[in-house]
């Protein structure tokens, strides 16, 4: 246990080291009447620099990474992050830039070197999924769903139509659900049929005039390429609703297939999974939209533009524009990592990440279906889907096998997700882990499949080697302790 | 091939375990009539190629100008432990924390970010973060209309008008209706305000120090919100919260604001940090991941993200919001930023702040034509009306190495001689003084 930086605090004690004023600067009262100003200090600590610099180098070492462990999560892509990519986003001219800049008359000259980074990478994602144009601006994969939402509904609208649904598998991510229901749709479900695709008949009874868009993940959550989706994309757009792609598990397509030339409309992508940008514990991430053609006019107020003269600019007069989705011109700095990263891996190297990617979960998944039921028993893309029903049956869950992996320096699978099936426990390696590291994995994997046959009662005591033991959830949620 | 450690042979003993003869099998779920080739992208470069390429475009961005440029986003100093510690590895290369065991250290960061928040802003409970100033407000918003059961939102136009935009946009397939109310020489109209709110109104949003500068204390007018059941959404300048009055005390339901002044870089626009906090009483309706305390089998304290029936991960379409990702590391970077300054330092950095802008005044006001707006208080962002057209001053001053201020005419109509200026504690006497100078000679 480590105390909390509050409780560290000294009376007195300072780290800071804040720019003197001038006496001609300090002379000066300041014409706030007494009313505004607080009553008490913010209660924050008293602490001196080594302090600060201990607690937190500290508490860094009480966490699971991708560069200390391997880090398996289904549908998160943790592949290694290229360490260049943070040198260049720490780079000066960038990293001082004023968003207001461009908005200043002349300001647009000072900023050209941020606007073809903007640029360029609108026109890499597009080559890449196929698509006519993209807006970087969405700030997370959902903050893109939610925007690529808005954008269906201006479509929609402006064409006359009146929509009320989208269609999503139930297979899908919770974000889909959430942010459909957030622009304003209805949902409706569709099950996952005995291969694992959608369930087709069921879809085709579910699609109606009414529906604005299907939403899909393809590969879906399960790790499975969705082989009827040229029928799906074929019958959506019959009825004139739109397809969206959820690009989470677009690793495992870089540079093989398109969702552009698979029928999909409007696509988002993850920067922080398949373009290597950190995780941060859980953000910042990118989520930029790309659409075709016909919804360009709908896009997000401002697109970047290139002018006659080769210079850059943003434009903002855009009359069916869905309007501002965020302040500026999204996560300008995981936007800039994931350029570097385009540039670095080229044509080949996107090819050989979905290669290796894919590669590497059919091996794992192929060394571990002896011990481990497989969700369903066929090839799978960037990541396999595994029930612990055979250790459940022993009282050994999937919480008890992510726990004994913790045990053992490997940080777990996700468990539980997708939700249709029971005990998940859902594998992706990608495509930075060696054999020798997904043989590690692997045969921690059997030694636990061995130990939940041999001796399950042993698993509720794990991790006993992490800075806390299985943590009380009910608790946490019963008291409310929230802040100190 | 970079970042790829298989080789040849691990390959050809992957595929045998595998039974399949090669990769191109492994994909043949997808339909022939679609598999490409490759993409027409250019060929891979080397990392001293790449880091070249982007240093020449990073110099194509201006980097020298002395900034007066705020609007909400400031040129604050960074100290170095701020970007040394929050850059280690173990917190950057961490997903979000769903083992807990495996990540107490993101896990206890959040529990202090939060607390720290609070401390700020005297609420008593916040989230582990949102994505900016401006989305925060939004969900600021939908969570008034959740808590209320009404549909109106009364909306200051102190408030940013980007942040405003931000609000319309979202809103526009709902059934939320806006009424805004202007302000008055710079200031919120609260007679107006409280006349508006009546029982129909979900929220009133106002902003302190409002997008003039102009400082207030709006607990009058957040007791007559509530006396109407109105709740009172307010957005903040974290920085500003040294001197002035928190939100809390004036009795605020939902603070929300733009973290990007504690200790992130201004890396033009993103990425940045929405806080949020509220009141335990309607901690149920908030947004977004929330890390509480608890302990383990033997008894030791730990942190686990908590309440998650309320999130999309559980709830799926009826969730209080649809975020997953958030800005993790941005809110770090602010946990870090205020545990450096501390008690003593974040009164100091307000107060010098506030004198430096005080100084700003008493040497851009002495120019002639130039009139320092002093209707109200302000902090450390004010209001100068220039004898002129603000968008060409400054457009002239940017060729004297000056981002001398925002004019406020990109946003408010009749507002085009209007230059709003802020000033930190990275701006000298001498910038200032140089400011003043090239002002006076460019008018």
């Amino acid at each position: 246990m480590s105390a909390l930086i509050y409780e560290k605090s000294s009376p007195g004690r300072r780290a800071d080291n804040l720019p003197r004023l001038t006496p001609a600067e300090a002379g000066l009262k300041l014409r706030i009447p007494p009313k505004y100003f607080r009553d008490e200090d913010a209660d924050l600590p008293e602490l001196s620099e080594l302090d600060v610099v201990r607690h937190f180098t500290n508490l860094s070492r009480k966490n699971f990474s991708v560069d200390a462990n391997m880090y398996p999560l289904g549908s998160c892509t943790m592949k290694y992050n290229p360490k260049v990519c943070e040198r260049i986003a720490a780079l000066d001219g960038f990293s001082s830039l004023h968003p207001l800049l461009p908005q200043l008359r002349g300001g647009g000259m000072l900023t050209q070197g941020a606007l073809e980074v903007l640029y360029e990478t609108e026109r890499w994602l597009s080559e890449i999924v196929g698509m006519d144009a993209f807006s970087l601006q969405p700030m997370a994969g959902s903050h893109g769903e939610l925007t690529g939402m808005m954008l269906v509904a201006a479509y929609h609208k402006d064409k006359g139509n009146r929509k009320t649904k989208v269609i999503i598998p139930d297979s899908a991510h919770g974000t889909n659900p959430s942010s459909a229901a957030i622009a304003g749709y209805t949902v409706v479900s569709i099950p996952t049929g005995p291969d694992g695709g959608i369930d087709l008949a069921r879809y085709e009874a579910a699609l109606d005039d009414e529906v604005a868009a299907v939403m899909l993940t393809c590969p879906s959550t399960l790790g499975l390429f969705e082989r009827d989706i040229l029928k799906i994309a074929d019958l959506a757009h019959k009825r004139d609703a739109l397809l969206y792609y959820d690009g989470a598990n677009l690793n495992a397509l870089l540079g093989r297939c398109r969702p552009g030339d698979l029928g999909f409309d409007v696509v988002h992508v993850n920067l922080h999974k398949t373009f290597s940008t950190p995780h941060g514990g859980g953000g910042p991430g990118a989520g930029p939209v790309g659409v075709k053609a016909r919804l360009i006019p709908y896009l997000p107020t401002s697109i970047v533009v290139k002018r006659t003269d080769g210079t850059f600019a943003l434009e903002y007069e855009r009359p069916k524009s869905i309007g501002y989705i965020a302040s500026f011109y999204g996560n300008f700095g995981i936007i800039l990592r994931a350029y570097a990263y385009m540039l670095l891996l080229g044509a080949e190297g996107m090819r050989r990440v979905s290669e290796n990617a894919v590669l590497n979960a059919n091996y794992m998944q192929a060394r571990l279906k002896t011990r481990y039921e497989p969700a369903f028993n066929r090839l799978c893309m960037h990541e396999c889907v595994f029930s612990a029903s055979r250790q459940a049956a022993r009282g050994v869950h999937a919480i008890d096998v992510a726990k004994a992996l913790v045990e053992r320096g490997l940080h777990p699978p996700t468990v539980y997700f997708p939700l249709v099936v029971k005990e998940a426990l859902m594998i992706e390696p990608t495509e930075t882990e060696s054999r020798e590291q997904m043989d590690e994995f692997i045969d921690a994997m059997l030694d636990i499949a061995d130990l939940a046959e041999q001796d399950p009662a042993q698993f509720p005591a794990m991790p006993r080697n992490t800075p806390v033991g299985r943590l009380d959830e009910v608790k946490a949620a019963r008291d409310m302790h929230f802040k100190a | 091939m970079p970042y790829i450690p298989t080789t040849d042979r691990d390959r050809a003993a992957m595929l045998k375990a595998i039974g399949v003869p090669d990769v191109d099998a492994l994909f043949a779920d997808i339909p022939a009539s679609v598999r490409i080739p490759g993409l027409k992208l250019p060929a891979g470069r080397s990392e001293s190629d790449v880091v070249e390429h982007m240093r020449r475009l990073a110099h194509r961005n201006s980097h020298t100008l002395v900034s007066f440029l705020g609007g909400g986003y400031y040129d604050h100093f960074i100290p170095a432990c701020v970007d040394e510690l929050s850059s280690r590895s173990e917190f950057t290369t961490a997903y979000t924390p769903y083992q807990p065991e495996a990540s107490q250290g993101t896990l206890q960061a959040i529990f202090e970010y939060q607390s720290a928040i609070c401390r700020i802003t005297g609420m008593e409970v916040a989230n582990a973060s949102l994505y900016d100033g401006g989305t925060a407000l939004y969900e600021a918003a939908m969570m008034a209309i959740r808590l209320t059961g009404r549909r109106k939102i009364l909306l200051d136009s102190g408030v940013n008008p980007i942040y405003r935009n931000i609000l319309v946009s979202y809103t526009g397939n709902l059934a939320v209706d806006f009424e805004e109310i202007p302000v008055v020489h710079g200031q919120s109209d609260r007679d107006r305000i409280t006349a508006a709110i009546n029982d129909k109104t979900a929220a009133v949003i106002l902003q302190n120090p409002n997008f003039f500068g102009a400082v207030d204390d709006f607990t009058d007018v957040i007791e007559t919100a509530h006396s109407k059941g109105c709740m009172a959404v307010m957005s903040v300048y974290p920085v500003s919260l040294g001197l002035l009055k928190t939100p809390g005390v004036m009795g605020a339901d939902i603070v929300t604001g733009e973290g990007q002044s504690l200790g992130l870089p201004l890396s033009f626009g993103g990425p940045y940090l929405g806080f949020m906090a509220s009141r335990m009483q309607h901690v149920r309706k908030m947004p977004g991941r929330i890390a509480g305390e608890t302990i383990d089998g033997a008894g030791r304290r730990g942190f686990v993200l908590t309440l998650q029936a309320r999130e999309q991960h559980i709830r799926r379409e009826k969730a209080m919001s649809n975020i997953c990702s958030n800005e993790a590391l941005c809110a770090l970077r602010a946990l870090i930023y205020l545990s450096w300054l501390g008690r003593h330092g974040f009164k100091e950095l307000a107060r010098t702040c506030a004198q430096k802008a005080e100084y700003a005044k008493t040497r851009l006001g002495a120019i002639p034509g130039v009139e320092v707006k002093k209707s109200a208080p302000t902090f450390n962002e004010f209001t100068l009306a220039l004898p002129c057209e603000a968008s060409g001053l400054v457009s002239r001053l940017i060729d004297r190495g000056f981002a001398a201020g925002f004019p406020l005419g990109r946003y408010y109509k009749g507002m085009d001689n209007y230059l709003l200026v802020a000033v930190t504690e990275k701006r000298t006497r001498e910038d200032i003084g140089r400011l003043a100078e090239a002002l006076e000679a460019a008018l």
